[in-house]
């Protein structure tokens, strides 16, 4: 068993029960075993204050959640937001207004936002309670996956 | 005559939805009312031919700021209802989880929600960039209340190890040493949080409240206690319905609570510093009377520093418990199902929350009835912007808004878990 301390994480954030809002938590469940054991994947309900512990550390994180922004349900959005922050309106379903998009700029102004930190949004269609994923976000689950693992392995061969 | 209207279309330091609307007239404002479009969730009506057993569980769901309250309050009144008691061990065990609790949601309000009030700052995020270090203390010692939770609840929001008759599993003493240290750590980082918060500017400004909550023989009340007030209120929880009632106005999708005779009550910190100073430990006492609070505070905006206390409070009573903690045989006491009616009030970070219950013989629910904090709060909130607006009445318009909404979230009102929404309507006619 690898004795390394994770240092690279994948976040899936969202509310399980909330309809297309537990996108991030079925992307997380999806990499768990498909990912070497320096990277720790886990399930996050979004809270500002905790993400920055869980990203604070971290040589790479790769976050997972639900987004709104007025695109066809289940279109997948990659966000480098190590470069830049997240469009403002597009990440805003937040039960507190302080949720994933201010959790990671609180991160960055303390400078604790890891070097690499990339988001992955799926576009919902229905965040009802007890409803569950729609059919576009199910089909999209699979690529972001794949686009997961690809990253995750390509940042190794940059490694080597 | 004139007529102004301003509105604020995003609150984003409130845990909820909802608006508040003042009229001004001549000079005087007229009203001000509290509206609340939070979504209603049924948690009552889901309740309602479930297992008594599910209560913890399903109520934890009605808040993630608060869920340990909800659970309290829940597997309580069960246990009155069923004829059990919890005694020693299982007993600190909920209280020491409560402190988790505690810790953790008002630290998120002092540092995150509450203090760019008076800083001058939009949120935490502006507030970070010149106070960093402060906000990284603030993050750090809400992570040593999310620990808490953590280890006694399973996990750090919604926890599912809390169970009617005690827990499923119970910590090995070793488990609690490494809490313990960061406990410490927390206990000297909330002393500097009182210091820091009572260096704040505050205006001037005190409301004769009524203050309600629960207070208990020899504790600082989190799970027991009578239910109290300033006024000569001296109750049990069982008589809860004899003195309060809830009333649904039409601006609201919240019952709104007040005392039968009609009066507005306040409960929370204020509240319950106010009921209970004397039953906080040294080390509290000692540090309230550092930041210039006396035994009674009566000024909301001192809210900060009462929440402060509080946290200082909970490190305290948390590092007491795990010192004398002794692993109980049984993690939980054994549960008979029969017919009865069980209430129970606890005191969540925000106040006074009270459940009651009906069971029919098989141990299902019958009735379910819960009293959130926040609904009895909105009436005080709303007298608190009736008491205070008129002095602000000439500042410009922004200010205005911006001092209205510090003086709701004095209160922390966690008007739901769905949204963040909050309207001002001001009409000066």
């Amino acid at each position: 068993m690898s004795q390394t301390t994770p240092r690279r994480t994948v976040i899936g954030v969202g509310n399980p029960d909330r309809g297309d809002d537990a996108a991030g938590c079925w992307a997380a469940r999806i990499v768990r075993h498909m990912l070497p054991d320096d990277v720790t994947v886990v399930e996050h309900n979004g809270d500002a204050t905790a993400l920055v512990a869980r990203l604070a550390g971290m040589e790479a994180a790769f976050l997972v959640d639900a987004c709104c922004s007025g695109a066809a349900c289940g279109t997948l959005h990659r966000f480098d937001v190590a470069a830049a922050p997240l469009p403002a309106n597009a990440f805003s379903l937040s039960t507190h207004g302080f949720g994933l998009m201010e959790g990671i700029e609180l991160t960055r102004i303390l400078g604790l936002l890891p070097a690499c930190c990339v988001v992955f949004g799926i576009e919902g269609g229905h965040f009802q309670y007890g409803d569950a994923l729609s059919p576009p976000v199910c089909a999209s689950l699979d690529e972001v996956a794949r686009r997961l693992c690809a990253e995750i392995v390509g940042q190794e061969a940059v490694r080597a | 005559m004139t007529r102004k209207t301003i509105k604020v279309d995003l609150l984003a330091r409130v845990e909820g939805e909802g608006a508040f609307k003042v009229v001004v007239r001549d000079g005087k404002v007229e009203r001000a009312e509290l509206s609340i479009f939070e979504p209603p969730r049924f948690f009552e009506a889901l309740l309602r031919g479930r297992a008594f057993s599910e209560a913890p569980d399903i109520t934890a769901r009605i808040c993630g700021i608060c869920p340990v309250a909800y659970q309290m309050s829940a597997v309580h009144a069960m246990e009155s209802a069923l004829g059990v008691g919890i005694a020693g061990p299982l007993r600190d065990l909920r209280r020491l989880l409560y402190c988790g609790e505690w810790i953790e949601s008002h630290t998120l309000h002092i540092y995150m929600l509450h203090a760019p009030d008076f800083l001058g700052y939009a949120g935490a995020i502006e507030m970070a960039r010149a106070h960093g270090d402060i906000v990284r203390r603030g993050l750090s010692l809400k992570q040593v209340g999310n620990a808490v939770m953590a280890l006694l609840g399973g996990r750090e929001i919604h926890p599912i190890n809390v169970r009617v008759g005690g827990f499923y599993q119970v910590p090995h003493k070793r488990a609690l040493e490494p809490l313990a240290e960061r406990l410490k750590w927390a206990r000297d980082a909330a002393l500097e949080t009182v210091r820091w918060t009572a260096s704040l500017d505050f205006p001037d400004c005190e409301r004769d409240y009524r203050f309600v909550a629960l207070r208990h023989p020899a504790e600082y009340p989190f799970n027991e206690g009578r239910i109290v007030s300033n006024t000569g209120l001296n109750i049990s929880a069982a008589d809860y319905d004899d003195h309060f009632d809830e009333t649904q106005v039409a601006r609201s999708t919240a019952l709104q609570a007040r005392m039968r005779d009609g009066g507005a009550y306040l409960v929370g910190p204020l509240a319950r510093y106010s009921l209970n100073f004397d039953r906080l430990s040294p080390v509290a006492q000692a540090a309230a009377h550092e930041a210039g609070l006396g035994p009674v505070c009566k000024n909301p905006y001192c809210s900060i520093i009462v929440r402060a206390v509080e946290v200082l409070y909970a490190c305290d009573e948390a590092l007491r418990i795990i010192d004398g903690y002794v692993e109980p045989e049984q993690s939980c006491v054994p549960v008979v199902p029969r017919a009865g009616i069980g209430v129970s009030a606890t005191e969540a970070p925000r106040g006074l929350l009270y459940h009651r219950y009906r069971l029919e013989a098989d141990g299902s629910i019958a009735e379910a009835r819960i009293v959130p904090p926040t609904s009895q709060n909105q009436a005080s909130i709303e007298d608190d912007l009736s008491s205070f607006i008129g002095d602000w009445l000439d500042l410009p318009e922004a200010d205005v808004r911006h001092r209205c909404e510090q003086t709701v979230r004095n209160h922390d009102p966690c008007i739901s878990c769905a949204t963040h929404f909050l309207r001002l309507d001001l009409e000066r006619t």
